[in-house]
């Protein structure tokens, strides 16, 4: 994320933050919670029960008009127009070198004509900008700055948000709706950003708060603020924008070639194409991997990787302590012939050589929910 | 007990200073997850970064509020490193120095004005 001068912005739920006892920090720009009562508290409740997010940050916006889906596509590589009605699915906004500009998610929500994208707030100007500028044809770009997002995640959120709205239980991982909760006209997705089952609600900006408290109303409900969020996407090895990924890492190389989707990988019809399909054809330099740290303190962002011999190979892109693991884990970059499960390596931190190993991501199990007619 | 800007504490028994981080900097901090402390015989200057304290989101340093040298680091801290939040200012004690300088101490804040401190941030 790049650093911000100037005033702060604040999301529609500040006040609430503040009247919870949040501790408040500049992010992308953004004045955020970064906690209430504390991280490792809030990060297992959220495992263990149901988190609230406010991350009102992020940028909404709808394309709209007979030539959305496909104009659309000319930016990512993701499939939109293979995406059924009532689905979302995660893609990157590349630039011609095949670099990834921002991660979002894209849906085609029942009850809405067109696409609800939603991106990364420290990209969320120059996304839209860049769509503004190049969407041709009748295809239209609407910002949604009057609306805030909120997301609910845990084993406990379905159980939370069904006595709001029973449809919500309907919904399997990945689906997206337009329809009204709490008396709005709210975008719902069952989806997030811990590895946890639960739902991002998009409503309007004035309704937020009253959103917010009504949701916070179920004692299985507690605020959670950014510093949880973190730990718990790592734990859960979802990549940050503009650390674990950016303008220089292609989406092969940071473990989301999963986002081109076939028909694009086939027609290679994306910004950056020849370098991502030399990439998948396997000339690749590096790839994004997890790491369990075996010993010592935990290795950051910024911490060298060294093979067994103490070259250095590569670099930590995210890490920490893992509160539901216990144990320090983190991403980073390494080249293939280091990648595979079980690889033994190094990761320094402060001078001091670590032992660490290569391991699957996520480091704890995903429990989205899946319908079961739509078991794969 | 003396205090520092950086939300270091001393206290003077003879000429051996103990050294840890205030309840403020252990509130600021948040849920202390890692702790490394300096060995014994480290030679430490006043301003030096003499140990490293982590929370789940970021490491810290910590500056030793004097010169001297380290007779004892806090070992029980690397397994108990949420000693540091429970206990700031008691058992969660990161060093023992031997002072080189005793006006080194005399110079720091005492409670009332590290308090006043706290009231100006």
């Amino acid at each position: 994320m790049g650093e911000h001068t100037g005033e702060l912005k604040r999301t529609p739920l500040y006040e609430a933050h503040v009247a919870r006892g949040a501790r408040i920090v500049p992010f992308a720009g953004y004045e955020m919670p970064v906690q209430y009562e504390g991280v490792l508290a809030e990060h297992r409740w959220t495992r263990e029960h149901a988190g609230l997010f406010d991350v009102s940050h992020m940028g909404q916006a709808t394309v709209t008009g007979a030539d959305a889906v496909a104009q659309f596509e000319r930016f990512c590589c993701g499939d939109y127009q293979g995406l059924k009605d009532g689905k979302q699915r995660y893609s990157v906004f590349l630039n011609e070198d095949g670099g990834i500009l921002d991660d979002l998610m894209t849906a085609r929500p029942t009850g809405q004509d067109g696409l609800f994208v939603v991106v990364n707030a420290a990209c969320k100007d120059a996304d839209f900008a860049r769509l503004e500028g190049g969407l041709e044809g009748d295809a239209k770009l609407t910002r949604l700055d009057d609306r805030a997002l909120i997301a609910i995640q845990g084993p406990e959120a379905a159980e939370v948000m069904a006595k709001h709205n029973p449809e919500l239980a309907d919904m399997g991982f990945m689906d997206s709706r337009k329809l009204s909760l709490f008396g709005v006209d709210a975008y719902v997705s069952r989806s997030g950003y811990t590895g946890e089952d639960g739902y991002e609600i998009s409503v309007p900006a004035a309704d937020a708060e009253r959103v917010w408290n009504t949701i916070l109303e179920d004692a299985k409900v507690k605020p959670i603020g950014l510093g949880a969020r973190d730990s718990l996407r790592l734990e859960a090895g979802l990549p940050l924008y503009g650390h674990d990924c950016d303008e220089t890492t292609s989406p092969v190389e940071a473990d989301l070639t999963f986002a081109i989707n076939k028909r694009r990988r086939e027609a290679g019809d994306y910004p950056g194409a020849a370098r991502i399909q030399r990439e998948l054809a396997g000339d690749l330099k590096r790839v994004r991997v997890g790491l369990k740290v075996k010993e010592g303190a935990p290795a950051r962002e910024g911490a060298e990787i060294a093979d067994a011999d103490g070259k250095v190979i590569g670099r930590v892109t995210s890490g920490g302590p893992s509160p539901s693991l216990g144990s320090n884990i983190a991403m980073g970059y390494v080249p293939p012939s280091h990648a595979a499960l079980g690889t033994e390596l190094k990761v320094i931190v402060r001078g001091r050589s670590q032992a660490a190993e290569v391991v699957a991501m996520p480091f704890v199990p995903k429990r989205f929910y899946r319908k079961p007619e739509q078991a794969a | 007990m003396r205090f520092t800007k950086d939300h270091e504490w001393v206290s003077v028994d003879g000429d051996v200073a103990t050294v840890g981080i205030t309840a403020y900097a252990a509130e600021q901090l948040g849920d202390v997850v890692f702790v490394e402390t300096p060995d014994a015989g480290k030679a430490v200057n006043k301003g030096d970064s003499f140990a490293v304290v982590e929370s789940v989101k970021a490491a810290s340093d910590v500056y030793s509020p004097v010169s001297g040298e380290v007779i004892e680091g806090n070992g029980a801290l690397s397994n108990a490193p949420e000693t540091v939040n429970a206990d700031p200012e008691g058992e969660g004690w990161f060093a023992k120095i031997r002072v080189s300088d005793a006006g080194q101490v005399d110079a720091l804040m005492d409670r009332a004005a590290y308090d006043a401190y706290l009231a100006s941030l």
